[in-house]
């Protein structure tokens, strides 16, 4: 059986309950709890890092404290306040001497639970597969460290570099000092603070000029041990003329705690490159009575910063207690182009804020947000978006259609667009919708043989299909079955 | 004889609190076409939608059996997999779903439900092209919306496609015949003639004639204020035609 069918039919067994909620008894190496320069000094010394990465942890750590008490409160989302000192900052699967360099070094229980998780880790596995086993490259990230990568070597072949973001700071420093924080910088706001002194690991592409890459990249991202946050990094470089594709998963045990996930993910297109980046996003979202699940506070931003480039984010938002979250891209390039799809997900108690920036800087840059919310069960959903146009951005255009679909009458869905345009030619439409499942709707599904559950999945596909048109071909099927399954008891 | 694929007894069901049918008796055997006339407000409705099991429909007396099952005791999807179809008089839209998709995974739900394997998206192609091409349909109606911006006489094929590709026992088409042209009249009723055969029922619901003269019907029963008022055969729907319903009208 192929992997990626394993996951398919993984999700399918799954009855309403989150498949992903199971802990993995490892051995687990952490920092003292709490925050403080130490602790920062710790990360920054397990990980062997150079003096320059330490400075800039630091200085982040000190914007972090200056920002003290500077939350973003203006989200539509509600939760007791954070005390980051209780927190773990730094956990590991505890290894002997240096990281592992091929599979078969990798810990046989990580491998079990990535197994379990249905991802390809296996290269062989996936290389032996058929044409539906995909082409994917994979970065496991399990709390703070990647514990495998794999196809590194053919990737290495074209040039492309894909590896763990603490590896490329040792092999690639001059990259990674060029780049990071270039789009998201350390003072950007307290979550990215915070993120830019405790990052952990996460990965790192480059994509040299010219070269389209000739895989889907993957990072899966898993939050194992308890009381810790995941503070992952991750930066994607596309050079002049190059392509890549890029998709992140994410899941965590079933924990009555409240877990914070802060990443910071950025993005460089330079002349004529583009990034495609997916996300499937399944972290635990807690119980019906809103009792744990995953804080996920996410800075996600790309720079098209050269002419005729490209970024497009589509993210499907299943999971978490609560998201705070809006992938973003600044049109720097003359004629760049910014598109965002999003489905989201607020079933539950679930809690979600979620939306996009599109920065029009350069001339002719268009973009392109398509979100699509769906509520259920006592869930609180707000698409927040703005769309700005600088003065010098002329014949900047952007479309944006914000769908919003209630299922029961407990749940909310709600749409904040800023537009903010600064040049006369520019063009920026915005489309809104909100409706619901209808009982008619309902009764011709089941009238036709559909239980209401399969009803309601096929009703909300075909919501989302827009945005799940864009996912590539072995993840749209996944995200059509999560869809289904994180809608469970949505409907009596 | 054996026992008629549907019986109904003494039907009683309320919507709203007002009663709607007051008694009906009826029974419709396999391989037999049974028409149901009657005037706008008589229950025709109401009767289909108490057969497929709709919300908001209270039975409050009799029974229905259908192949020796209680029927008012399954769920709708249940009943759909023993083999109940409805042509609905307003076909529902599923924006973002296309036709193959939806017709296939109803397909697939009914024959898991019966312990069946899966049609593949091969076969199930096949058959649906043929099915289009003796409804006159084109080829791509199969990569449209499920009704989404059709027009009412492209719903009503899409009924008679669905219906033609999940082979029920017993269909019910409820006033599947209102809003169609002569020429669209005509392939519709291509479509349910198809469909005739010895194990399966159907029931022609519709307020005129016109369906019943490409549509022949076995027997015809005149449903009027919730009840069953009169049945006889093919003249009696050419009897109403010339009369009209005046005569089972409540005074």
């Amino acid at each position: 059986m192929t992997p990626l069918r394993e996951t398919v039919e993984t999700v399918e067994r799954a009855s309403g309950e989150y498949r992903y909620g199971f802990v993995t008894d490892i051995e687990t190496e952490r920092a003292p709890t709490g925050l403080n320069e130490e602790i920062v000094r710790f990360i920054s010394a397990k990980k062997e890092e150079p003096e320059w990465l330490l400075e800039w942890r630091l200085k982040a750590f000190r914007m972090w404290l200056g920002l003290e008490d500077r939350e973003p409160r203006w989200a539509n989302v509600h939760f007791p306040k954070i005390d980051f000192q209780e927190a773990c900052y730094y956990a590991a699967p505890k290894q002997e001497g240096d990281g592992p360099a091929s599979l078969d070094e990798v810990d046989p229980e990580l491998l079990r639970t990535y197994e379990k998780l249905g991802i390809p880790l296996r290269e062989q596995e996936v290389l032996a597969g058929v044409a539906g086993a995909g082409n994917v490259a994979v970065d496991a990230v399990f709390d703070s460290v990647s514990v495998a990568t794999t196809f590194k070597d053919k990737l290495a072949e074209m040039g492309v570099i894909f590896c763990p973001i603490s590896e490329a700071v040792r092999d690639h420093p001059e990259l990674v000092r060029k780049y990071l924080g270039s789009v998201v910088p350390q003072g950007d706001n307290f979550y990215a603070a915070l993120n830019s002194a405790v990052f952990s690991d996460g990965s790192f592409v480059y994509v040299p000029k010219g070269v389209q890459c000739p895989m889907e990249l993957s990072t899966y991202f898993r939050i194992n041990a308890q009381g810790t946050g995941q503070f992952e990094r991750t930066l994607i470089i596309a050079d002049e003329g190059s392509r890549v594709s890029y998709l992140e998963g994410c899941t965590a045990p079933q924990r009555d705690e409240n877990q914070l996930h802060a990443a910071v993910v950025e993005l460089v297109a330079l002349k004529d490159a583009e990034i495609k980046y997916s996300t499937v996003q399944n972290w635990y979202p807690g119980d019906a009575e809103g009792k744990g699940g995953i804080y996920n506070f996410v800075t996600k931003r790309g720079a098209c910063r050269g002419a005729d480039s490209k970024i497009s984010w589509t993210q499907v938002e299943t999971g978490s207690a609560i998201t705070w979250k809006y992938p973003s891209v600044l049109l720097q390039g003359d004629r760049s182009i910014g598109e965002f799809y999003s489905v989201a997900i607020s079933n539950l108690r679930q809690q979600a804020d979620t939306g996009t920036k599109m920065i029009h800087l350069g001339r002719d840059t268009r973009s392109t947000i398509i979100s699509k919310g769906i509520s259920a069960g006592r869930g609180q959903q707000t698409y927040r978006g703005l769309v700005r146009v600088q003065p010098k951005a002329g014949g900047a255009r952007n479309f944006t259609q914000c769908d919003s679909l209630l299922i029961g009458d407990t749940c909310g869905g709600h749409t904040v667009p800023y537009i903010d345009v600064r040049h006369p030619g520019a063009e920026v439409a915005h489309e809104a919708t909100t409706s619901r499942i209808s009982d008619a709707q309902l009764f011709y599904c089941r009238q036709r043989g559909l239980d209401p559950e399969e009803a309601v999945s096929m009703i909300v596909n075909g919501f989302c299909r827009d945005v799940l048109q864009q996912l590539p071909m072995e993840f749209a099927v996944e995200a059509q079955k999560l869809l289904g399954i994180s809608l469970e008891g949505a409907v009596g | 004889m054996s026992e008629p694929l549907l019986t109904i007894r003494n039907l009683r069901a309320s919507v709203d609190d007002k009663e709607v049918l007051k008694g009906i008796d009826l029974s419709v055997a396999a391989g037999e076409v049974a028409a149901i006339m009657g005037p706008n407000g008589s229950g025709k409705s109401t009767l289909s939608n108490v057969l497929a099991g709709r919300d908001g429909y209270e039975v409050t007396d009799g029974e229905v059996r259908y192949d020796g099952q209680d029927l008012l005791a399954m769920e709708p999807e249940e009943r759909a997999a023993t083999g109940v179809f409805m042509a609905f008089q307003y076909p529902v839209e599923i924006p973002g779903v296309v036709n193959a998709t939806f017709t296939r995974t109803a397909l697939n739900a009914q024959r898991k439900a019966r312990g069946e394997s899966a049609i593949d998206a091969i076969d199930f192609l096949k058959g649906a092209r043929a099915t289009l091409a003796r409804l006159e349909m084109d080829e791509d109606f199969l990569r449209r919306d499920v009704n989404a911006g059709f027009s009412g006489g492209e719903k009503k094929r899409n009924e008679i496609f669905q219906m033609a590709m999940l082979e029920p026992r017993l269909a019910i088409l409820d006033e599947t015949d209102s809003g169609l042209d002569i020429d669209a009249l005509r392939i519709v009723a291509t479509g349910v003639n198809a469909m005739r055969n010895p194990e399966r029922a159907l029931v022609v619901i519709t307020h005129y004639q016109r369906l019943l003269e490409y549509v022949v019907p076995d027997s015809v029963h005149v449903l009027a204020d919730g009840r069953i008022a009169r049945s006889g055969d093919r003249e009696l729907a050419l009897e109403l035609e010339r009369a009209g319903y005046a005569a089972f009208q409540p005074a």
